[in-house]
């Protein structure tokens, strides 16, 4: 067993946050502001606005149409700068943007998406009142508060002196002490589910953030070898593109059993997602629909596994084995399983979550979600004496900076990260990652014109940018409680509250769930 | 080994433009007219394209079906004279239960037989009332596989409407020394209802009594309603009659292999005499799922009848309350009285109301029900937008009475293709191969009082508020 305290003197650099605004000419934000033609170009608005929602340049006079998602809305009413108020020819109108209403869904309603975008072009938290943090699901995370902290317990440090990471190997094994500087990293999305750009650049993220992404079960492209230190290298049951030397390059191999969208369904690459290069990539035929089947025909009990959790260490003695698993009722069984097969990581994916193409009935319905699963698995691994030895890591549905500290705080070491990451690059939630030619905004597609769509510069600053916005709420809530590292907050439930379980007295002092109504 | 079963579906496009979520809203004053860069050029579905289309043909605009809401058009016009909303028509299909997501997912799958799918992960709230609240369960390491469960490895969806022995006994020579039942088998665990509303002239019930035989199911059919036209699906057809008026209906009686009588005190005493038009009859109980639906069942139990069929109303509850319980808890009621008085195996149970998904099939089977009916996902299949016209006697929006029978029945099998598809997904993922052993089986699903109370409760004690506010 290895010391899990937090390291002082190691201490993260963080990336720089440069400003990445969106791809489209038409943001979409929260408010609508609008000019009319009584606008005289006096030039109040640019003049007056501290968000740059009026745009102006030298040397040209006319009118610009704002950029209404900077927009503080009605809040801004209150501000000697109100735009509208102080335009000499009330040209100026605002109102919220109807088309909310059709943006997002229970789980990631429109403002947390919104505020997404904010975040990964600004890197900083939106300055427009939008919720970030609850989603009107009406339970699990969008239930659960942390308490109010004693004040003073509030320590005067800054976001750079409190760290954030999370230690992947506990065993004591003799393998390298790898450690994360962020308790997140990138799920497995594989090369022909997305394009390639978004691939690397999630790589070049996770380089420059000090933390991994993962190739998922598409191959391993070589755009990913200069970062091959902070890649996993995915080994699922279709085993495509897996070589010995993907699993050499690899400072961790993710054994994929199952996963939160589709437990039990193993994966389904639709063959008009098969082009020449993804065949190429996983060494099959072109147009083909490729079946990863369900589950490792080669695995039918804890011995079989750690058979291949045995050979993925003879071939490279410096990695780590991570067990990505779902969430049913024998979760905590599995976890315990995986541990003394030589596990160090178990993974444990929700079932409200996924990135990819995946049967309706299978998200909404099978396994359970991974609010029930963080708490019963910790509990047993720490009932079993192990707990202080395996790296827990949950995924699925875990969607904003305080899901991951929530996530944490119910029992994880850290999490695993997909849509929000593909909302970091504008992606909506329309669903149709599967369909026709994938993606139209060229995240989930690896078609000849759509999956040029994104530049790597652009997504992986955007990713970053994202990252860092969350990681200053990690940080604040980690000051609240007086903690200098997010490991202290590891199992922390005594800080937690459910709306649920609280009388009405204690209720009313917490946040209320949102509860919209949608048309889903 | 027997003939594996398989649903073939057939793509049976709509014939009216069925009604989609989203409508683009654009500020046409506000186009600039020669724009290079126009999106609607540029959109990756086509839809306007397919709008032109319709322009020439000097129909209705409509692309509302085929938009795949990418708002690519809202973000990317030059003008930025796009807005979208949601379609004012699309809010008015159905109700809280029937809602719009599931007609537009039925009409789907009666298009298209596929099962639906999307990326992104679950877009619904975190719990729900009755069957959505609770999940499945599944096993990492499992048989069946599941690149084989749609062939290879054959999972059996078949389940039985025939009453059995108690126990079997044999003489002291190994052979057979009980008189078995003959056997009434049905390849799918569902079967058809006559719709309680809708459109049913035309050739509405023809089309799905049609269906019925191709799929080997049987459907439920009020007596009356049966004409000449309907005897070649006979045998799959069950008359729904009464003890007093099932002798008005012997000449379909004797075409049937199934007769249903409606539950009425006596009931027990007009079997044989039932039994009688047509000896071999297999008989079902109609009894209304109320409070008293326990007792009764078990009443029932001890008559001849083969299968106690119970009728929800359309959302999936409890009759003749004003706190109805939904489906989940009535099955498991009923289920259970007979289980703890040793009679489960001798009868079997089926549920009809509220079943709208593939989902709420695999429940009902969890929680206890043999099988399930569907009705108004049959009228939908049909494109009805559930807008309830008909019973004001106004005229049906897309013409249900003019449907086709070839192309309705191939509308509601390719429905039962990805009604039964979804079913053998979920029960691969269980490792079950028998639907007739996921009945009652809740040690394979998850309940969410159970999840709240293991899970929660020792982190934040009592729970205060029920899990559906």
């Amino acid at each position: 067993m290895t010391n899990d305290k937090w390291d002082p003197n190691k201490k993260f650099q963080l990336p720089e946050i440069v400003e990445t605004p969106s791809r489209f000419r038409n943001t979409i934000g929260k408010y609508i502001i609008r000019r009319n033609a009584r606008c005289v170009s006096c030039g109040l608005c640019a003049e007056l606005c501290p968000c740059g929602v009026h745009p102006r340049y030298e040397n040209y006079v006319l009118p610009l149409r704002p950029l209404a998602h900077k927009c503080m809305g009605f809040e801004c009413k209150e501000n000697d700068f109100f735009c509208v108020d102080r335009c000499p020819e009330k040209a100026l109108t605002l109102k919220v943007n109807p088309i909310l209403e059709t943006l997002g869904d229970y789980r990631w309603p429109s403002e947390m998406l919104i505020a997404h975008w904010e975040m990964a072009e600004t890197g900083n938290l939106p300055k427009v009142g939008l919720e970030h943090s609850l989603g009107c699901s009406g339970g699990g995370f969008d239930k659960i508060r942390f308490r109010p902290a004693e004040s003073d317990k509030y320590p005067d440090i800054s976001d750079e002196d409190i760290d954030t990471s999370v230690r992947l190997n506990k065993r004591g094994d003799g393998r390298p002490e790898k450690t994360i500087s962020i308790p997140c990293y990138g799920g497995g999305m594989s090369y022909g589910s997305t394009a390639l750009s978004v691939m690397v650049s999630r790589a070049r993220a996770a380089a420059r953030l000090d933390t991994l992404t993962c190739t998922g079960e598409g191959g391993y492209p070589l755009d990913l070898l200069p970062f091959k230190e902070h890649v996993i290298t995915q080994l699922a049951t279709g085993l495509f593109g897996v070589r010995e030397e993907t699993i050499q390059f690899a400072p961790v191999v993710e054994f994929k059993y199952a996963q939160g969208a589709k437990p039990g369904l193993g994966g389904h690459l639709l063959g008009d997602k098969v082009t020449a290069n993804v065949a190429a990539m996983r060494e099959t035929v072109k147009g083909n629909a490729l079946f990863s089947p369900f589950p490792f025909h080669s695995v039918y009990s804890v011995e079989d596994h750690k058979k291949h959790v045995d050979w993925v260490k003879e071939i490279n003695p410096e990695v780590l084995v991570s067990v990505k698993v779902s969430t049913p009722t024998d979760v905590d069984m599995v976890a315990v399983g995986s541990y003394h097969a030589g596990a160090h990581i178990i993974h444990i994916d929700g079932s409200y979550g996924g990135t990819g193409a995946a049967p309706d009935i299978a998200k909404k319905n099978i396994a359970m979600p991974i609010e029930y699963a963080i708490p019963k698995v910790h509990k047993f691994l720490t009932d079993e004496g192990v707990r202080d030895e395996i790296c827990l890591i949950a995924s699925g549905g875990i969607r904003n900076a305080t899901d991951v500290v929530k996530a944490i705080a119910l029992g994880a070491d850290g999490v695993v990260i997909g849509t929000a990451e593909l909302v970091a690059l504008e992606c909506v939630r329309c669903g149709n990652c599967e369909s026709g030619r994938g993606c139209a905004r060229g995240i989930a597609s690896t078609d000849p014109e759509l999956g040029e769509m994104i530049t790597r510069d652009w997504s992986e600053q955007r990713i970053i940018n994202m990252y860092m916005a969350w990681r200053k709420q990690w940080c604040e809530i980690l000051r609240t409680y007086g903690m200098r590292s997010i490991r202290e907050l590891r199992g922390r439930t005594d800080l937690l509250v459910h709306l649920d379980y609280l009388d009405e007295s204690e209720r009313i002092k917490y946040k209320p769930a949102p509860m919209k109504q949608m048309i889903i | 080994m027997p003939k594996k079963y398989n649903i073939m579906m057939e793509t049976a496009p709509p014939r009216f433009h069925p009604v989609g979520k989203y409508a683009t809203v654009e500020f046409r004053e506000d186009c600039a007219g020669s724009c290079r860069e126009c999106v609607k050029k540029k959109c990756v579905s086509g839809i306007f394209k397919e709008n032109y289309l319709h322009a020439i043909s000097m129909e209705e605009p409509e692309y509302l079906y085929t938009c795949q809401s990418c708002f690519r058009c809202v973000q990317e016009c030059t003008r930025g004279i796009f807005s979208r909303v949601i379609d004012p028509e699309y809010r008015t299909l159905g109700d809280d239960y029937w809602r719009p997501d599931i007609l537009n997912r039925t009409w789907y799958q009666a298009h298209t037989g596929k099962v639906p799918v999307s990326g992104a992960g679950y877009r619904g709230p975190f719990v729900g009332k009755g069957f959505d609240s609770m999940w499945t369960d599944m096993s990492e390491i499992v048989r069946p596989t599941r690149d084989g469960i749609h062939g290879r490895e054959y999972i059996n969806t078949c389940i039985e409407l025939s009453r059995r022995p108690d126990r079997l006994k044999f003489r002291d020579d190994m052979s057979l020394g009980t008189d078995v039942p003959p056997i009434l088998e049905i390849p799918v665990p569902v079967m058809f209802q006559h719709p309680k509303f809708g459109v049913s002239g035309g050739n509405v019930l023809l089309t799905m009594a049609r269906a019925a035989h191709e799929l080997g199911t049987m459907m439920f059919i009020r007596a009356e309603d049966y004409a000449d036209a309907f005897a070649p699906y006979a045998e799959n057809l069950i008359p729904c009659l009464t003890k007093d008026n099932y002798q008005d209906f012997a000449d379909i009686i004797s075409k049937t292999r199934m007769a249903e009588l409606a539950y009425a005190s006596g009931i027990e005493n007009e079997l044989d005499k039932l039994r009688s038009l047509h000896p071999g009859l297999f008989i079902s109980i109609g009894i209304p799922l109320n409070k008293k639906a326990a007792s009764c069942a078990l009443e029932l139990v001890q008559t001849d009848a083969d299968t106690l069929h119970f009728y929800a109303d359309d959302h999936g509850n409890e009759l003749d309350t004003e706190n109805p319980r939904s489906l989940k808890d009535t099955i498991r009621e009923i289920h259970l009285r007979l289980v703890e008085n040793n009679m489960r195996q001798k009868i079997n149970l089926v549920f009809s109301g509220g079943i709208a998904m593939a989902e709420h099939m695999a429940k009902a089977i969890i929680c206890g029900a043999d099988g399930v009916t569907v009705d108004n996902s049959l009228l939908i299949a049909l494109e009805c937008r559930l807008c309830y016209l008909c019973k004001a006697d106004k005229p049906c929006p897309v013409k249900l009475e003019d449907a086709d029978p070839d192309w309705g029945s191939q509308r509601i099998i390719n429905l039962m293709c990805a009604w039964r598809n979804q079913l053998l997904e979920v029960m691969g993922a269980m490792g079950i191969r028998e639907a007739r052993r996921l009945r009652g089986e809740v040690g394979r699903s998850m309940r969410f009082e159970d999840l709240e109370a293991e899970n929660f409760g020792p982190i934040f004690g009592e729970r205060k508020v029920s899990g559906d506010k």
